[in-house]
C-alpha cells in the first residue's frame, strides 16, 4: 500500500481509486478486529494495564493516512492502535506487545499505550493526553530545518483540546509556517466529560481561526471526506502554508477503556451513532459503485479475520522478555 | 610509538592554544563549534537570537549571525512547547540545543521532559533515540528572590532516562556541552548565574569532557569535599583557608551527577574517612544525600566520622542579602563543617 500514495491520482482528482478504498476498507476493518480481539483477551485476563479501543472511529485514522506519504509522521493518543494500523504497522508484533511479549514492538516495555514504529514514521502512541502534540511540532520543525519535504500529523482527542500544550504549538507552529496538521478525532466524550460540555465556544475548529489558521469540519465517520478534507490540508502544509487544525466528528462505540461504566452517555445516542458505522457505510459504497462485490467483501473480512487469528496465535507463542531486557534501552 | 618529546610538543601545543575565556564565553564556543561541525545542530529559546546579540546571559551572542535565525530560533514564552517541540525534533533527526532562561521555568516543562524526553527510548524498546540537550541556568546569590533562584538538579536526577550536567569551570562547560550535543539521549546541561562571569583557561578547538567522569579540583588527605556548581568555588576557598590550620580538603567536582562518577568519589573517601556533600539546593532531598547514600553503601567501614551536608536550607530563596546569604552554604559553613570533621584529629 506504501507507495502508491498520491501518485495514484490524476491532477484534479478528487476520487480515490477503487483499490485504496478497497485497502481502506481492509485497513478499517482491521483496526476493527484487532480492538474486539484486544478486549476479548483483556477481558480473559491475558492482557495487563489498560486498552482503549478504536472502535467506531477507524475512518479517522484511515482516511487521514490516505492522505499522507510514507515519510510524513504521525504522533499518536493513548486509543492508538488504530493509527499505527493505519500507518501501515504490524498487528503480529502490535498483538505481542499487548500481550508483554518479546516479539512486540517494544519488546513488552511498553504495552498498548505505548506502540510505535518509527520505520513507518509513527511516533508513538502517548499515555499522556496532548502528549503527541509537541512531538508532531518537532518532527514538523526538523522537516522544515533539513527540507525534508515531510509532513507532520497530530492525532488527537477532544480532551486534549484544552491542554494548555495545544495553544502553545499551535501559536508556534502558526509563527514559524510548520507543516503540522492537528487532527482532533472529537469523539464527544474525554472519558465522561461531554465534549459539548468542555469545549468552550462549542466549535472547536473555531479556535483555529484564532492562530490564523485554517480550521475544518469534518464527517469522521466517513472516510473519503476524511480523505479529501486531510489531503488538502496536509498538501496546503506541503506547499509551506503552516499548519491547520482538522476536527474530526466521531464516536468510541465502545467504553473509553475495557472497564469503562458508560453510565455518563444515553444508550440511544449509541445506537444512533453505530447507525453510522464507518466500515458498514464503505461497503454499502463500494457495492452501489460496484467497486466491489459482496463476495470480495466476503473474503476481505476472512483474510482479516485470519491475520488477527494469526497475529494472537504468533503473540501467544512468543516468550516474554529476559528479565535481563530490564535495565537496556533507557539510554541510547 | 609516541615519545616523551613528542608529548611535551603536544602539551606546549595545546598551552599555546589556551585562552582565558569566561564560562559564558566557552559555552557560547562549544555552540558555535558544535553548530559547524554537524547541520542537524540547531538552537531555539526565549530571547536566544534578538536580545543584545544573543541570550540574556550571552551564552548564544553572536551565533543567529553566524548561523541565521532559521536555526538560531527565538521562541515566544512558551516552555512548554520549547522542551516538548525539542523532543520531537530530536526524535526525527535533529540535535536541539533548547533553553529555559531560568531552571525555575521548568515547571512549566516538567511533562516533556520527564513523560517524553526521558521516556520514549524505553517505552518503544530502544527504537528511538532523543539526543536534545536542555540547557538552563540556576542558582542564587543574585538577589533574584524565590521564583529565579532555585537548584533544582535533584528534581532531574530523580528521572531515570535523563543525563544531568553541572559545570562549573569554562574549560569543563565547553567539553561538557560538546560531549551534551553529541550524546543520543536527553541531556540536561545546568549551569549557574554566578558562574557566567568567571574565567579560566579554555582550549581552542574541539575537545570533550566524557559524561560522568568526576575532576578531582584539589587534592587532599583529610576530608572529602564533593560540591555542586557554585560550591566547588568555595569549598576550593574554604581549602585554602583550612590549609593554614593543617586541614586538607580533598575537592571533588563530580562534574556529572547522571552518570555519576561513584568510583572517584569513593576513592577519595576511603583515603579521607570523612565526607562533606555542598550544594545550593535545598538539603532535604537534595543530590547530596545520595552521594552520602552512596558513599554509605559502598564506604561504610571507611568512614571515620557521619557524613555532613552543606546545602541550603530548607527555605525559597529569600530576596535581601542578609536573608538571601543567610539561606546558602557559605565557606564559613563548610570551614566550621570541616573544623566539626576534625575535632579530635590534626
Amino acid at each position: 500500500m506504501e507507495g502508491t500514495g498520491r501518485t495514484a491520482l490524476a491532477p484534479g482528482d478528487r476520487e480515490l481509486p477503487a483499490e485504496r478504498l478497497l485497502d481502506a476498507y481492509r485497513q478499517m476493518l482491521t483496526i476493527r478486529r484487532f480492538e474486539e480481539r484486544a478486549l476479548d483477551l483483556y477481558r480473559a485476563g491475558e492482557m495487563r494495564g489498560s486498552t482503549h479501543p478504536y472502535i467506531g472511529m477507524e475512518a479517522v485514522a484511515v482516511g487521514v493516512c490516505l492522505a499522507l506519504e510514507p515519510d510524513d509522521y504521525i504522533t499518536s493518543t493513548h486509543r492508538g492502535h488504530g493509527h499505527t494500523i493505519a500507518k501501515g504497522g504490524d498487528v503480529r508484533r502490535m498483538m505481542a506487545e499487548l500481550l508483554g511479549r518479546a516479539t512486540g514492538y517494544s519488546g513488552g516495555k511498553g504495552g498498548s499505550m505505548h506502540i510505535a514504529d518509527l520505520d513507518r514514521k509513527m511516533l508513538g502512541a502517548n499515555g499522556i493526553v496532548g502528549g503527541g502534540m509537541g512531538l508532531a511540532t518537532g518532527a514538523a520543525l526538523t522537516a522544515k530545518l533539513q527540507r525534508t519535504g515531510a509532513v507532520a500529523v497530530c492525532f488527537f482527542g477532544d480532551g486534549a483540546l484544552n491542554q494548555g500544550i495545544l495553544h502553545e504549538v499551535s501559536n508556534l507552529a502558526a509563527i514559524w509556517s510548520l507543516p503540522v496538521v492537528f487532527v482532533c478525532e472529537n469523539n464527544q466524550y474525554a472519558m465522561s466529560a461531554a465534549a459539548a460540555w468542555t469545549i468552550a465556544g462549542g466549535d472547536p475548529a473555531k479556535r483555529a481561526a484564532g492562530y490564523g489558521i485554517p480550521g475544518l469540519t469534518v464527517d469522521g465517520m466517513d472516510v473519503e471526506a476524511v480523505e479529501r478534507a486531510a489531503r488538502d490540508l496536509v498538501d496546503r502544509a506541503r506547499r509551506g502554508d503552516g499548519p491547520s487544525y482538522l476536527i474530526a466528528t466521531t464516536y468510541r462505540f465502545v467504553g473509553h477503556h475495557a472497564g469503562d461504566p458508560l453510565n455518563y452517555r444515553p444508550k440511544e445516542e449509541a445506537e444512533e451513532w453505530r447507525a453510522r458505522d464507518p466500515i458498514r457505510r464503505l461497503a454499502e459504497r463500494l457495492l452501489a459503485r460496484g467497486l466491489a462485490t459482496a463476495a470480495e467483501l466476503a473474503a476481505i473480512d476472512s483474510e482479516v479475520l485470519a491475520q488477527i487469528d494469526d497475529a494472537v496465535a504468533f503473540a501467544k507463542a512468543s516468550p516474554p522478555p529476559s528479565v535481563a531486557q530490564l535495565l537496556t534501552d533507557i539510554y541510547a | 610509538m609516541v615519545t616523551t618529546s613528542d608529548r611535551q610538543t603536544a602539551a606546549e601545543a595545546v598551552t599555546a592554544h589556551e585562552r582565558i575565556l569566561t564560562y559564558a564565553q566557552a559555552l557560547n564556543e562549544a555552540l558555535r563549534e558544535e553548530m559547524r561541525r554537524d547541520p542537524t545542530v540547531f538552537v531555539m529559546g526565549e530571547d536566544v537570537a534578538a536580545w543584545g546579540g544573543g541570550g540574556v546571559f550571552a551564552v548564544t551572542r553572536g551565533l543567529a549571525e553566524e548561523f541565521g535565525t532559521e536555526r538560531v530560533r527565538d521562541t515566544p514564552i512558551s516552555e512548554e512547547a520549547i522542551v516538548a517541540v525539542a523532543v520531537g525534533a530530536a526524535a526525527s533527526g535533529s540535535r536541539p540545543v533548547a533553553e529555559l532562561m531560568y531552571v525555575d521555568f521548568v515547571g512549566l516543562a516538567m511533562e516533556p521532559l520527564v513523560n517524553q524526553a526521558a521516556k520514549l527510548r524505553y517505552m518503544f524498546g530502544g527504537k528511538v533515540s532523543v539526543p536534545m540537550v536542555l540547557r538552563t541556568q540556576q542558582g542564587a546569590g543574585r538577589g533574584n528572590a524565590a521564583q529565579h533562584s532555585q537548584s533544582l538538579e535533584a528534581w532531574f536526577c530523580h528521572v531515570p532516562g535523563l543525563k544531568v550536567v553541572t559545570p562549573s569551570t569554562p574549560a569543563d562547560a565547553k567539553g561538557l556541552l560538546v560531549s551534551a550535543i553529541r550524546d543520543d539521549n536527553p541531556v540536561v546541561f545546568l549551569e549557574h548565574k554566578l558562574l557566567y562571569g568567571t574565567k579560566g583557561h579554555v582550549p581552542a578547538g574541539a575537545y570533550t569532557i566524557p559524561l560522568g567522569v568526576a575532576d578531582v579540583k584539589r587534592p587532599g588527605r583529610h576530608i572529602t569535599v564533593v560540591g555542586v556548581h557554585m560550591m566547588v568555588l568555595k569549598a576550593l576557598q574554604a581549602a585554602d583557608q583550612l590549609a593554614e590550620e593543617g586541614i586538607e580538603l580533598e575537592v571533588i567536582d563530580p562534574r556529572t551527577l547522571v552518570p555519576l562518577d561513584e568510583a572517584t568519589i569513593v576513592e577519595s573517601v576511603k583515603k579521607t574517612g570523612r565526607l562533606i556533600v555542598t550544594h545550593e539546593a535545598a538539603t532535604r532531598g537534595g543530590y547530596g544525600a545520595e552521594i552520602v547514600a552512596r558513599v554509605v553503601e559502598l564506604a561504610f567501614d571507611y568512614l571515620d566520622a557521619p557524613p555532613v551536608r552543606v546545602c541550603a536550607k530548607d527555605v525559597p530563596i529569600p530576596y535581601s542579602a542578609v536573608l538571601e546569604e543567610a539561606a546558602l552554604p557559605q565557606v564559613t559553613d563548610l570551614v566550621t563543617a570541616a573544623r566539626a570533621l576534625m575535632h579530635d584529629e590534626v
